[in-house]
């Protein structure tokens, strides 16, 4: 058995430049539970099927499970805990999930945050079903899916409707 | 009044910002790391396990096997103990297994370092065994000569009950009577909690502590105690938040082994968490039931005697049991009385995973059947299967003599209305009498029968503490758990309202720590917000006691003239604000006369239950000649009562309703007949629904207050599951005339039904007709 090997990874997370020596076989998900306790990011797979360990890498939605963690060397990542604001202001997709009912458990909630953060991100309107088109990959097993779809339609309309007062002003 | 409202979830903020702590989050991350070694037969003995390889690694700190684990059978199921020996879970495992019973069953297990060294030691551990034959079916199972599992249970019966009433033989020789039988299958579901089951435990102050993502940590003390012949106040169980439990956590999963792994490293902390594969094949699962159904009935529809049969799989061992089978069983005599009844429910072992507690408890399987075979008979006797229910279902004012329940509201015809009105049921029913073309709509509609709590079968107790802060404010404790439903925030909904303080003003403590928490059996049977209500409500009057004569000396006015409101000690005669609940409390506790920490416990014994009740409606597209079905709309209704929290209510409603979905259209374990191994262990392959999968859901009340109820609640966590399958599989009726008569209701189930009742034949002929007719004829 070979001894394990380690490297210096050089990325940005939530906002912050960071750099941290693993080892080159943890996946994103390890390091950012382990080495950076940020554990809004969740197992309940392990292998990219359940979407719990949802995380922004360079504005895309990746499952931190199934990616090395070597590979955000000089990219950007996001996890649910850096949408919140500095003084613990929830983001528009966190606050939506809260007003909507959208969280049981509350174990899938922040990978679901995250996917749905990248869909403000994009700048576009969505009808419900390509709301359900574009979070089929992450699971929840106790909402049935109703109020997430509400939140997210919601954050989306907070969002819009705030960029066009925005540009009234 | 905190009652009522949509009240936002104490714990939402911490879970959207992903500071809400799960058992994982807690551990330490240099905790060594169990890995369990699953049999890889589906039967036998293991003869030997050898380990040197595996020890051999560096890193590995020990490698234990079923050949060293306490000689001391354990029974796993999260029942509350009872006192009398018989009524107790049957004691069937050992934290290993030497006698084999399932493919995946328990056999040794690393601990190691780090995950790395523990899966390869894992890996390197060898097993040799004595195969012996194994069965999956379980009418097989019981046949003579099939291979035992457990030597004490013959024919590996594991329980048989009856309920007969009447007499059915002489009932049937009535002349004119319709028969209707038919056999219903139910599939083997799992859970699929996103948080997989996963502990931590370590030895201190000369406890064994476990922490653990469980329903029940006062009942898992006790069988972790048990395991390990321990002292029961040796044993300290913590559970934080849980990523969903549904029944799978209602049983002393992998606690107690990891309790002895603990002992057998001089105390370090070792962490067990198990992967989604084994999630699936080693916890629990839902049984799968096969029901034979018959029913006699006159031309008018009224039953003259029915015949009522189930076979419950449970898999290799007995966890939750016969108590499955049982209550499924139960539901039918009471859901469309009848005079004369032959009952009988027989739970099986089998050489597969463990059946245990899931969300609804036997009464999805028995409502899929019950109510199949309702629309089976109304479509024998040409009656609409919805005015069929509304004739015949259990009548208001309907005892029940074993639960004492009363159903005092016309509960089922009222939610039926309900909901046919929402749905627009009788017009779609109508629109889509007549429909031609390969794709066709319909509609269905199902009833359920819920329960609340177990009580008469097994103790009902909850007990509650709140201790005053100097600010006016409560902690409020409660040996029931939070798993996601929403019970911490309807819980500090109902302290606020009987104390009389604002929401904002209780602090629940959410954990569950054996050493501090008041006892309570914890969250399963739907039970919660009755039970635990009972000791809310007493516990919150006793402290508004104290409170009020602390008020009268600091007042100088007679506590009957004092009542606390929203947080204020008020004078009755006037409303007047005589002082805040915060002055008094730290006036109170600082006093150099009469210094007190004002504090209130007290348990409840609960001997009541209360009937749940509500329905289904659904609305299918099926495709015939692709053979699949659609679901388009699906509506439940539900009358639990008084509703704490509308908005969770409402999101209970919709996640049990998802179950349902899959559970009608498409989950199923499945597995290789030749090795008994589950061939579909993961989320990709187990057919968990998605957002894709689902239309919107709507979920509606009927608020009949339970008048033996504290807040005038019952049961609503399970019921959403009971009848949405049903209602699916007879939408599907409607639109094809084809019964299914299993779930999931998936495309090759539909081929061969399809080609058993020649319907592409049929299609095909229906088209030519339309096509031999002049044009404009046919047209709708």
């Amino acid at each position: 058995m070979s001894a394990p090997q380690y490297k210096t990874v050089n990325f940005t997370l939530n906002g912050v430049e960071t750099h941290k020596m693993i080892d080159v076989r943890s996946s994103l998900m390890d390091m950012l539970r382990d080495n950076y306790s940020l554990h809004s990011v969740k197992e309940g797979c392990a292998v990219g099927e359940c979407g719990a360990c949802t995380v922004l890498i360079d504005g895309e939605v990746f499952n931190a499970c199934i990616y090395l963690a070597v590979w955000v060397e000089g990219k950007e990542v996001i996890t649910t805990e850096g949408l919140t604001g500095p003084n613990g202001e929830l983001s528009e997709v966190q606050q939506a999930f809260v007003d909507e009912f959208a969280v049981q458990c509350g174990f899938c909630t922040p990978g679901f945050v995250v996917a749905a953060e990248a869909l403000i991100r994009s700048g576009k309107t969505y009808t419900r079903d390509q709301l359900r088109k574009n979070l089929a990959g992450n699971l929840c097993r106790c909402t049935g899916y109703e109020n997430i779809i509400n939140a997210v339609e919601t954050a989306l309309e907070r969002h819009h409707a705030a960029k066009v007062n925005a540009k009234v002003e | 009044m905190a009652i009522g409202k949509r009240t936002i979830r104490v714990d939402a903020y911490d879970k959207v910002t992903g500071r809400a702590k799960y058992t994982d989050d807690l551990c330490d991350k240099n905790a060594l790391v169990a890995r369990i070694v699953h049999s890889t037969i589906a039967h036998g003995y293991v003869k030997t396990v050898d380990t040197s390889e595996a020890e051999r690694m560096p890193g590995v700190v020990k490698v234990l096997t079923c050949f060293d684990v306490p000689n001391r059978p354990i029974g796993t199921a999260g029942h509350p103990w009872h006192l009398e020996a018989a009524h107790r879970d049957v004691e069937d495992r050992l934290l290993l297994n030497r006698h084999v019973r399932f493919y995946g069953d328990d056999v040794a297990v690393v601990i190691a370092e780090d995950d790395v060294t523990a899966d390869r030691a894992a890996r390197a551990v060898k097993v040799e065994y004595e195969e012996l034959p194994f069965v999956l079916d379980v009418r097989e199972a019981m046949e003579d000569g099939a291979p035992q599992l457990h030597e004490e249970f013959k024919n590996n019966i594991l329980g048989h009950t009856s309920i007969y009433k009447g007499n059915f033989a002489e009932a049937i020789k009535e002349e004119g009577l319709i028969k209707v039988e038919g056999w219903y299958d139910t599939p083997l579901v799992q859970h699929c909690h996103i948080e997989n089951p996963v502990s931590y435990a370590y030895m201190e102050a000369g406890k064994v502590v476990v922490v653990a993502s469980t329903q029940i940590p006062h009942i898992v003390r006790r069988v972790t105690a048990q395991a390990l012949s321990l002292p029961w106040g040796s044993v300290r169980i913590v559970k934080p938040y849980i990523g969903g439990g549904f029944g799978n956590k209602q049983d002393a999963l992998y606690e107690p082994l990891n309790a002895w792994l603990t002992t057998q490293v001089g105390g370090r902390l070792v962490k067990l968490e198990i992967s989604r594969e084994e999630t699936f094949y080693a916890t629990r699962t839902r049984h799968a039931i096969r029901f034979h159904l018959t029913s006699y009935v006159r031309p008018d529809g009224t039953f003259v005697a029915r015949k009522f049969a189930a076979y419950s799989d449970q898999g290799a061992y007995a966890s939750h049991g016969h108590g499955i089978a049982a209550k499924g069983m139960g539901a039918f005599p009471q859901l469309y009385p009848c005079d004369n009844l032959e009952c009988d429910a027989y739970t099986v072992f089998t050489n597969k995973p463990v059946a245990g507690a899931m969300r609804g408890y036997g009464i999805p399987q028995a409502m899929f059947a019950g109510e199949a075979h309702i629309d089976d008979i109304a479509k024998a006797l040409d009656v609409d299967p919805l005015e069929y229910r509304m004739r015949f279902v259990m009548p208001k004012g309907y005892a029940e003599n074993f639960s004492m329940n009363v159903n005092y509201a016309d509960s089922f015809r009222e939610c039926l209305e309900k909901g046919m009105e929402e749905f627009d049921f009788k017009r779609k029913q109508k629109a889509y009498a007549n429909q031609t073309g390969d794709i066709r709509r319909g509609v269905g509609v199902a009833v359920f029968w819920y329960n609340t709590g177990v009580w008469p079968i097994s103790l009902e107790s909850s007990a509650c503490r709140m201790v005053l802060n100097q600010d006016g404010t409560i902690q409020l404790q409660m040996g029931e758990t939070e798993i996601g439903q929403g019970a911490d925030t309807t819980f500090a909904q109902m302290a606020a309202d009987t104390l009389g303080i604002p929401f904002k003003h209780v602090h629940v403590i959410s954990t569950q720590d054996t050493d501090i928490t008041p006892f309570g059996t914890g969250a399963y049977a739907s039970r919660q917000t009755y039970m635990g209500g009972f000791a809310i409500h007493q516990t919150a009057l006793q402290l508004r006691d104290k409170i009020l004569k602390h008020a009268q000396t600091l007042t100088r006015m007679p506590s009957y003239n004092l009542d606390l409101v929203d947080g204020y000690i008020v004078r009755t005669t006037d409303g007047e604000r005589l002082m805040s609940l915060g002055k008094l409390a730290t006036d109170v506790l600082y006093s150099m006369e009469y210094s007190e920490h004002i504090t209130a416990e007290s348990t409840y014994q609960c001997n009541s239950n209360a009937y749940s009740f509500g329905c289904s409606f659904a609305e299918v597209e099926v495709d015939i000649p692709m053979c699949k079905a659609t679901l388009i709309k699906l509506t439940n209704v539900h009358d639990c009562g008084t509703l704490i929290n509308p908005a969770l209510a409402e999101a209970q409603v919709h996640g049990g309703m998802s179950m349902a979905i899959g559970y009608g259209l498409q989950e199923k374990m499945l597995f290789d007949e030749k090795t008994g191994r589950m061939l579909n262990d993961n989320l990709l392959d187990y057919k968990l629904c998605t957002t894709m999968d689902h239309p919107d859901l709507t979920a509606l009340f009927v608020e009949n207050a339970e008048p033996t109820s504290a807040y005038g609640t019952k049961s609503l966590g399970e019921p959403p599951t009971c009848s949405g399958a049903p209602a699916i599989r007879n939408a599907i009726l409607h639109a094809t005339g084809v019964a299914i008569n299993e779930t999931p209701i998936t495309p090759h189930v539909l081929f061969e039904r399809f080609n058993e009742e020649n319907r592409f034949e049929r299609l095909k002929e229906e088209q030519e007709e339309m096509q031999a007719q002049p044009v404009g004829a046919g047209a709708r």
